[in-house]
């Protein structure tokens, strides 16, 4: 219910189409119950034998009525659609306004595949029942309850029939609810499991291809299809009793109206029944039966949209892990940035500390290099200079004012980060680098691209600044895209740049050229380079060297040389051929 | 989805015969059910006519005596009618849902297996997710359409005609004013029905575009925190939101307002057929009919019934219309895929078990850690063997991913049985290129590669990518445990093999840190490993294959130099006794190899050891001491 209250908020705008739908609908379901009562005069009137005016008196109420109910029907059709698809449209907006406003921690709790599917199928799932809803399950209660008193008013004695028969069929279409319902719920995990596997193979086909294990793949793949097939069957055949129930009691009222209904036109001589209201009375007897099965294909809609609904709550209700204080700062005054005794781990009940008591100063201007095995949470130290995740335990200061102070944008505007999993969006390269900056100068651009060795790539294209790059950059090498990425941060002119292993696909040359221009044109720029290679780190002014969430040391290149030894370690490990070429 | 234009021509036609092809007893089996079924359901309008006449003729003297038994005679058939009505409707239904849930499965089957056997161009060249939404949208609209379009459009067709002749029985009068108010529903439907259609297409479309946003977005949702970027994107995405709103509303509407307007026109020729027959009955007009029955109320009733059940089969057919576009167009796409062009594989030089006897490879059945190519030669039938060793040449080899634009130039290499052969260039300078043709998931153009003398060419595929072992640069694991994936690499591997191979690689060690061990359950992409442990996987998933060959694809470009440093020791353990080609972009791996080929723009510009590379002074050189970049 809170959750149904949850949806119920995106709809807004479009609250007075959702309101005028039901009562247009109301409209139409009395237009068409009255229909079949005046028909039923009209008969007993030729039957008697009445003049042909009076026969075109009533065909013209009766069109008069057929055009209202028409109209009624076409705008409540009209007005249902605007409803439904606003809902969609909202929740859609509502569901990506919400994630842009998610921190890393949030982000890191969902697949992106599963928040595309929210955003798609499963909007589109309560899109059709909210459709289902301010129509047809208005519709067919007010149908049923309207035929059932207009064939009491008619039939009399005989309507009792109808208490007998629809509480049967309500029941026998509860029941095919109840059984189905569980089946299609796990059926469709089954089938969400068979899709992802089938991506996997997609992906991983050249993996598939070169192990020579496309048979293997087949059976798998039969295997789980198969099991899907038998579920999904199991669930459909409970759901095609739905119709034989159905017809069931159509027939049993026909024959049920057909014996009695003569009985009694005969015996009482035509005073409680006469023939028009005979065959009036199967009109209603349809139209009841029907509307019940209308509602009860509602009801499985609903069904199947709430576990959607659930999915989609679960986007909106997530709140971002960070915010802007009360009253934040928006002036970084200098690149200096003060880790004070910080912990850190990524949720609150993980066992293992990301980082442990991290006490680290680092001076406006300073060019620090970051050095350690993979999981020896080197990123994770960077992430929470620009706020990107909270420290568990300490503070972390950028220019002597705790990070929590700042409004974000702010702070992550002066602090650039370079991610290791970088990614450029479909558009030009332009458009790509004014992410950085929307007012940069295509002169800025150029010199941005300059320092970060992009420009000489960039230039040799045909279209050179206004190259497509395709989404994911697939179109760009992986040193191009790295280089790309830092002029894009370059671009900000922050006062902390971070790069985290952003040149690993870039050659030790060009990485060289980067870093000497960075130190040339932005010498007032703090700058931490997280690297694999100690030659992108030996000119730093200190390095830090990370084993498993600790400063192990820091040092310039030729004191931890000297003293420390996981540092000497991998320097060795990367200049020991060289070495002795060298000697 | 694909905006391209579809061919829907024949479509129809094909699904059937593949729902025949899957089904050849139960389809037509259901198909005389629904036709049973459909009959036996327009057959009441004629018992009704029969008591109502009754009754008529009856209803002044109100003795039920007389007519009773007469009537209670027919109620009871009707009865035994609606029994077979029922029977046929359960087992349609039933089985309905069998070659519903049968038929998806089978295509879905079918798709999948073609799948595998397209060549590695068929996914380099398709968007992944269109590929994808062959599985999921395009087999929906097709559940849609069999289970409920196929069934309700036979069904009403045939009701519609029965009842047509039913109605043609008693008086063609009024059947003809049914005929003209059905003409009009029709017209209708064609009008409303196929604009639905069109803009329930153009939502499908709409759709995809913010699908593809969101899907970008969300994968770089990191890089739009770090740049402040909501904003803006919150923007862009309201405009296709937006446009997705529009075609969506568009396309309810037309289909919401369909069924009210068929309705009520419904209602409108139920009048009328009242008037006229009301007109006919009073005016004393003679009938024309099949039955020669006069009219009179006791035909009026039915009839007036039957427009009714007419023009609800009608709407019924209508409704259908959205389902039934949407459902060809997914099925066009369905066979699109099916249609695909499969790799070709000439190959008839296989891989066998072998030993030795006298100096002779001859074929063995066990196990023997020997293997051999067989050769069987057309022109004299006889067979040769050639022990398995890894050799590999390339004699000016050209190659080119599309026509005219060629990638490799004259590339010769060769690489005797246990060297270590390594690659060196910019990105694009063709290293993976070269990898690629090896193990044939492209064709050369022009040239020669011989793999132990034999032109591979002249291989089956499965038997040459058998012997050629891949760690490619971007790691693909699958969901299962680690085990499992370890044992990708040889299916009927034991564990002690896996456990083993993991060791070589140097992944046992983080392996027995995780939560199970070997048992621990990895899912997307090991999505809760680091790059670098997904990598050592991959290493120990080739290492267990055990082939005389390896290519090793920047097999270790995310393993920090430190855990590299452990890593190639298992490497080098790895590598003893075979051919290794190695792709790297650090030049401390490829130091030790036996020949190192610098590529540049598809072109072999220098090769040489290490040594002979730095004596030389060239470009490995500067590259080397870091005085010259390749790109």
């Amino acid at each position: 219910m809170i959750m149904v209250k949850e949806l119920a908020k995106s709809i807004r705008e479009y609250k007075r189409a959702s309101i005028a739908t039901p009562i247009l609908v109301s409209f139409e379901v009395v237009l068409e119950c009255v229909i079949p009562f005046i028909i039923a005069m009209l008969v007993n009137q030729i039957k008697n034998g009445c003049s042909i005016g009076v026969i075109l008196q009533y065909g013209g109420i009766l069109v008069l009525m057929a055009g209202l109910s028409l109209t009624f029907g076409a705008l409540a059709g009209s007005t249902c659609a605007t409803a439904s698809s606003g809902l969609a449209k909202n929740l859609r907006k509502d569901m990506f306004y919400k994630i842009q406003g998610y921190s890393f921690e949030n982000i890191d709790k969902f697949l992106v595949s599963s928040l595309v599917t929210r955003m798609t199928t499963d909007v589109t799932n309560v899109q059709m029942a909210y459709m289902m809803i301010i129509r047809t399950a208005i519709r067919s209660p007010l149908m049923l309850i309207f035929a059932f008193v207009m064939a009491f008013v008619m039939g009399g004695k005989l309507a009792w029939v109808f208490l007998f028969v629809i509480p049967f069929l309500g029941l026998g279409l509860g029941l095919v609810i109840y059984k189905a319902m569980p089946l299609f719920k796990k059926v469709f995990k089954k089938y969400d499991n068979l899709n992802s596997s089938i991506q996997e193979n997609v992906k991983a086909m050249r993996v598939v291809k070169s192990f020579v294990r496309e048979d293997y793949e087949e059976q798998k793949f039969g295997v789980a299809a198969q099991d899907v097939c038998a579920d999904f069957t199991r669930a459909e055949r409970i759901l095609a009793w739905n119709a034989p129930l159905m017809q069931f009691c159509l027939y049993t009222v026909m024959a049920v109206v057909l014996s009695f209904g003569s009985y009694m036109i005969i015996t009482s001589r035509g005073l409680d029944l006469d023939v028009g209201q005979f065959s009036a009375l199967l009109t209603y007897s349809f139209m009841m039966l029907s509307s019940l099965m209308m509602l009860s294909m509602v009801f499985v809609m609903i069904i199947m949209a709430l576990e959607s609904g659930k999915r989609i709550v679960e986007v909106l209700r997530e709140e971002s892990t960070l915010s802007d204080p009360e009253d934040p700062v928006h002036e970084v005054p200098d690149g200096s940035i003060d880790f004070d005794h910080v912990s850190f781990k990524y949720s609150a009940k993980a066992k293992k500390w990301a980082l442990a008591d991290v006490d680290l100063h680092i001076k406006s201007g300073e060019t620090i290099g970051i050095i350690g095995g993979t999981g020896s949470s080197k990123s994770s130290l960077i992430q929470l200079i620009s706020r990107l995740y909270d420290t568990t335990e300490g503070d972390v200061k950028v220019g002597g004012i705790d990070v929590r102070k700042y409004s974000l944008e702010s702070l992550r505007n002066q602090v650039a980060v370079v991610l290791q999993k970088n990614v450029l969006f479909s558009g030009t390269i332009k458009e790509n680098l004014r992410w950085g900056n929307k007012e940069a100068t295509d002169e800025e651009i150029v010199h941005a691209c300059k320092l970060a060795c992009a420009d000489e790539f960039v230039s040799q294209f045909p279209e050179g600044y206004d190259t497509y790059i395709e989404q994911g950059g697939t179109n760009v090498s992986g040193g191009q895209k790295q280089r790309l990425c830092i002029a894009r941060a370059l671009l900000k002119k922050p006062k902390i740049l971070i790069l985290d292993d952003s040149t690993s696909a870039v050659d030790t040359k060009t990485d060289a050229s980067i870093r000497k221009a960075m130190k040339t044109y932005i010498p007032e720029t703090t700058k931490i380079i997280i690297a694999q290679r100690t030659a992108s780190v030996e000119d730093a002014d200190r390095i830090i060297v990370m084993e498993g969430g600790r400063i192990n040391a820091v040092g310039t290149h030729e004191e931890l040389l000297k003293s420390n030894e996981i540092y000497r370690e991998i320097y060795i490990s990367q200049n020991k051929a060289g070495d002795q070429d060298e000697n | 989805m694909k905006t391209k234009k579809i061919k829907r021509k024949g479509v129809v036609g094909r699904l059937l015969k593949t729902m025949l092809g899957f089904f050849p007893v139960l389809m037509p089996f259901t198909i005389v059910c629904i036709l049973i079924n459909a009959v036996v359901s327009s057959i009441p309008a004629v018992f009704m006519q029969n008591v109502i006449s009754l009754v008529e003729q009856n209803w002044k003297n109100g003795d039920w005596n007389v007519v009773g038994p007469q009537i209670l005679r027919l109620v009871t058939l009707l009865v035994v009618f609606y029994l077979v009505s029922l029977a046929a409707g359960i087992a349609f239904h039933q089985m309905m849902a069998v070659i519903t849930q049968g038929t998806l499965k089978k295509l879905r089957v079918k798709m999948f297996n073609g799948m595998q056997r397209l060549p590695v161009k068929y996914f380099d060249t398709h968007n992944h997710g269109d590929i994808m939404s062959h599985y999921t949208n395009d087999i929906d609209t097709l559940r849609q359409m069999i289970s409920q379009s196929f069934p309700q459009l036979l069904l009403s067709s045939i009701i519609v005609l029965t009842v047509l002749g039913i109605m043609l029985y008693y008086c063609l009068w009024l059947t003809l004013v049914v005929i003209a108010g059905v003409a009009v529903m029709l017209f209708v439907t064609r009008k409303i029905g196929g604009g639905s259609a069109r803009f329930f297409l153009r939502q499908q479309v709409a759709l995809g575009k913010v699908e593809g946003f969101v899907e970008e977005i969300m994968n770089g949702q990191k890089v739009v925190k770090v740049f402040c970027h909501e904003e803006e994107t919150k923007e862009d995405f309201d405009k296709l939101n937006e446009q997705l709103f529009q075609e969506a509303r568009t396309a309810n509407r037309y289909a919401n307002t369909l069924m009210p307007i068929l309705n009520n026109i419904g209602n409108v020729l139920y009048v009328v057929v009242a008037l006229v027959g009301g007109i006919l009955l009073i005016s004393g007009a003679t009938n024309v009919s099949l039955s020669g029955l006069p009219i009179g109320i006791s035909i009026l009733v039915p009839f007036l019934n039957m427009t009714k059940q007419f023009v609800g089969n009608i709407s019924q057919v209508s409704n259908q219309v959205n389902a039934v576009v949407m459902g060809l167009a997914g099925t066009a796409r369905i066979f699109e895929l099916m249609d695909e062009e499969p790799e070709q594989d000439d190959g008839y030089v296989t891989l066998v078990r072998a030993r030795e006897e006298n100096g002779q490879i001859v074929e063995s059945k066990e196990r023997t850690g020997m293997w051999a190519w067989k050769h069987p030669h057309q022109a004299d039938g006889t067979v040769t063997y050639t022990k398995l060793q890894g050799d590999v040449r390339l004699f000016d080899v050209d190659f080119g991913y599309v026509e005219n634009k060629t990638v490799l130039h004259g590339i010769s290499l060769y690489a005797k049985p246990g060297q270590k052969v390594a690659f060196v260039g910019a990105t694009g300078a063709g290293k993976t290129t070269i990898t690629n043709l090896l193990n044939r998931f492209y064709d050369i153009a022009d040239g020669k590669i011989r793999y132990d003398g034999i032109n591979i060419n002249k291989i089956k595929k499965a038997d040459l990518r058998h012997s050629l072992g891949m760690v490619l640069q971007d790691t693909n694991l699958f969901t299962g445990t680690v085990m499992e994936n370890i044992r990708y690499g040889k299916l009927d591997a034991t564990d002690e093999e896996c456990i083993g191979a993991a060791k070589l690689a140097g992944a046992d060690d983080f392996i027995t840190r995780l939560p199970d061990g070997y048992q621990t359950m990895l899912s997307g992409n090991g999505a809760n490993l680091s790059q670098g442990q997904r990598q050592l996987l991959s290493i120990a998933r080739a290492a267990v294959a055990d082939p005389p060959v390896m290519i090793l694809d920047e097999a270790t470009s995310s393993i920090d130099t430190r855990t590299e440093a452990i890593v190639q020791r298992g490497m080098d353990a790895l590598m003893v006794g075979r051919t290794v080609f190695v792709i790297a972009h650090r030049l401390s791996t490829v130091k030790n190899s036996n020949v190192i080929i610098v590529l540049d723009h598809g072109r072999i510009i220098e090769r040489g050891t290490h040594e002979e590379l730095l004596a030389q002074k060239g470009q490995y050189y500067q590259l080397y001491t870091g005085a010259f970049e390749l790109e």
